[in-house]
């Protein structure tokens, strides 16, 4: 890796943790020449060949279809598999079975470690076996591929943007920060307390339990965040809120599953910044910030893959590190 | 180098959005702990005192230590495990049994529950820094009737999970000298119950399995464990003989007898996390 990239790595940690994108101060040669030659184009020209593909575009839904038919296949293996005993998937999503073999949310499982302060060896094996997991898979992966509360978030998101669009309502955004301040919150009152006290009122996993066991009043307090997010705050809870996104951020920030942006062919239009969760990972995105002609995303994104279906020019592509290399 | 350039001062347009922004982010911090620490009000009040599934640890530790999946849930061939909704805060998502609607009988043999529990939330041994309460721990192994006959005829449970007791005497059946007849609880009755005589490894609903009992033992009759619980003659508050339902230090506190009583309300509740008093 680069001097630029290995730097631009910390900084997307930095970012993951809640601190604004900055600026690069240096940039890699390669991609300045690229980034020359973009502003040498004749703007004539630059238009038309933009209008040309705009004609072109086709809309994908590629990626997306894939997420949701995945999220919605391993929410329901829980419910069949309690519905139709025939115990595949036993439990829910905070700690479950796949077939005998303990698999253990990782926020859950570390708000009971500190709540409770003693650790059993089954805890330990779901724990790691989980971790291994998403390590390989991206961390945030967890996120969009998975969490039953960010699919309802993301029909909620396209309520709120309809508003938006009507001038309705308008996104208030708020300090990212926040999400690290609530992730040491929960640690220190578990600890304090010894009670999970942020289990009462993760959504994810209220939601999770109430496809499989039923439906109840804690029902109330996911509809109450969606209302926020629709009226108020683009993806507030995703965003600005939930320790386990950020657990996850940590378990995905070497995950070898990512992003790749490529600068070549990019027309710098911001299309996937206006899809996107969590558009400070794609800073680099932006005209002359680059630092190399390719650059991966950092830890935060949720490898959701709506950038790669909006691009229209293909210049963020799903990567495995390693993978694409051999094959 | 350079000086470095003064960082240009900020628009008054652009500290106001900052301002505005530090506002919304505290809202929400405020919203977001408050909603969390509003689970503590029902610990607070401690309005319900929840049976919890057998081999739980004590309150304060089992709430610590469930990771709220409902394994223990769904490994149940009862059904006698629910999980605490919202009322309950801290302990939304943990499981609990309301034994007069289904009580847990042990068909599983095993304890299946505590075999499913992946965070030691029930568990067979405790962890030697918990403290067991005085008269929590069982004097020893208690026997399922159940299996009596096979060559471990215990279950594996070194505490109990509560203690029953007669709490109504005036209104119980054998204490009457009556009889019962007919299906305890009634025809749409929807607890489930396993009766060796029927099936062993397949549990009933109670409403299939009707009695008729010249004097009324249903709660010594159905009681899983050996040595828990018998009809025998004591003495009134007056003076004057007569039988009743009488609770011995084996009692695990699983709610069959609060289950089976036939008589509304019924006349044996289990004390939840009640320890044995001599």
């Amino acid at each position: 890796m680069s001097d630029v990239l290995t730097q631009r790595f910390f900084g997307q940690i930095k970012v993951l943790f809640g601190w604004e994108p900055e600026k690069p101060t240096t940039i890699a040669p390669e991609a300045k020449q690229i980034h020359e030659l973009k502003r040498l184009t004749n703007k004539q020209d630059l238009q038309a060949v933009k209008a040309h593909m705009r004609e072109h575009e086709v809309k994908s839904t590629k990626w997306r279809n894939r997420r949701w038919a995945t999220l919605i296949v391993a929410n329901l293996l829980f419910v069949v598999s309690y519905w139709l005993d025939i115990q595949v998937l036993e439990g829910s999503l905070t700690a479950s079975r796949f077939v005998g073999f303990h698999l253990i949310d990782l926020n859950s499982a570390l708000q009971v470690m500190l709540a409770h302060k003693h650790i059993i060896t089954n805890l330990l094996i779901g724990t790691g076996t989980v971790l291994v997991l998403w390590a390989l898979l991206g961390g945030r992966t967890f996120c969009s591929w998975v969490c039953p509360y960010h699919l309802v978030a993301e029909l909620a998101e396209k309520i709120h943007l309809k508003l938006a669009d009507k001038k309705l309502v308008s996104d208030q955004t708020m300090d990212r920060r926040l999400r690290s301040v609530f992730w040491v919150v929960f640690a220190l009152l578990a600890v304090a307390t010894g009670y999970t006290v942020f289990e009462a009122i993760s959504p994810t996993g209220i939601l999770s339990r109430a496809l499989i066991y039923g439906p109840g009043l804690a029902l109330l307090w996911v509809l109450a965040l969606l209302v926020f997010e629709i009226f108020f705050s683009r993806r507030a809870w995703c965003r600005y809120a939930c320790p386990i996104g950020l657990t996850y951020g940590v378990v995905g920030i070497l995950s070898p599953v990512r992003i790749k942006y490529t600068l070549d062919g990019c027309f710098h239009e911001g299309d996937c910044r206006k899809v996107c969760l969590v558009p400070h990972v794609l800073d680099t995105v932006i005209k002359g910030r680059a630092v190399a002609p390719a650059v991966p995303i950092g830890p935060d994104c949720t490898r959701c893959g709506l950038c790669v279906d909006t691009c229209p020019t293909g210049s963020l592509k799903f990567e495995v590190k390693g993978l694409s290399k051999l094959l | 180098m350079s000086e470095p350039k003064p960082t240009p001062p900020l628009s008054k347009a652009k500290r106001q959005t900052h301002r505005r922004r530090f506002i919304r982010t505290a809202l929400l911090t405020g919203g977001v702990i408050g909603a969390a620490l509003s689970g503590f009000l029902p610990q607070v009040y401690a309005r319900t005192r929840r049976l919890r599934p057998p081999g739980a640890l004590d309150e304060q530790d089992f709430l610590a230590s469930c990771i709220k999946c409902g394994q223990c849930v769904q490994v149940c061939p009862v059904q006698a495990i629910k999980l605490a909704d919202l009322v309950d805060g801290m302990g939304v998502g943990v499981p609990y049994i309301a034994a007069r609607d289904q009580a847990c009988d042990f068909s599983c043999d095993a304890i299946q529950c505590v075999l499913a529990c992946p965070t030691g939330a029930l568990t067979y041994h405790k962890p030697d820094f918990l403290p067991v309460r005085p008269g929590a721990a069982l004097a020893a192994k208690p026997i399922l009737l159940a299996k009596e006959k096979d060559a471990e005829p215990t279950l594996n449970l070194a505490e109990r999970i509560g203690v029953a007791r007669l709490i109504r005497p005036e209104s119980c059946l054998a204490t009457q000298g009556k009889g019962f007849k007919g299906q305890t609880r009634g025809a749409d009755f929807k607890g489930k119950m396993r009766y060796m005589a029927v099936d062993r490894w397949k549990p009933i609903p109670v409403a299939e399995h009707p009695y008729d009992v010249a004097e009324c033992d249903l709660c010594a009759r159905e009681c899983p464990v050996k040595g828990a619980i018998a009809i025998e003659t004591v003495f009134a508050p007056d003076g004057s003989k007569r039988k009743a339902p009488v609770i011995k230090e084996p009692c695990v506190g699983c709610g069959v007898c609060e289950m089976v009583c036939p008589v509304e309300p019924g006349c044996l509740t289990i004390e939840a996390r009640e320890v044995w008093k001599t």
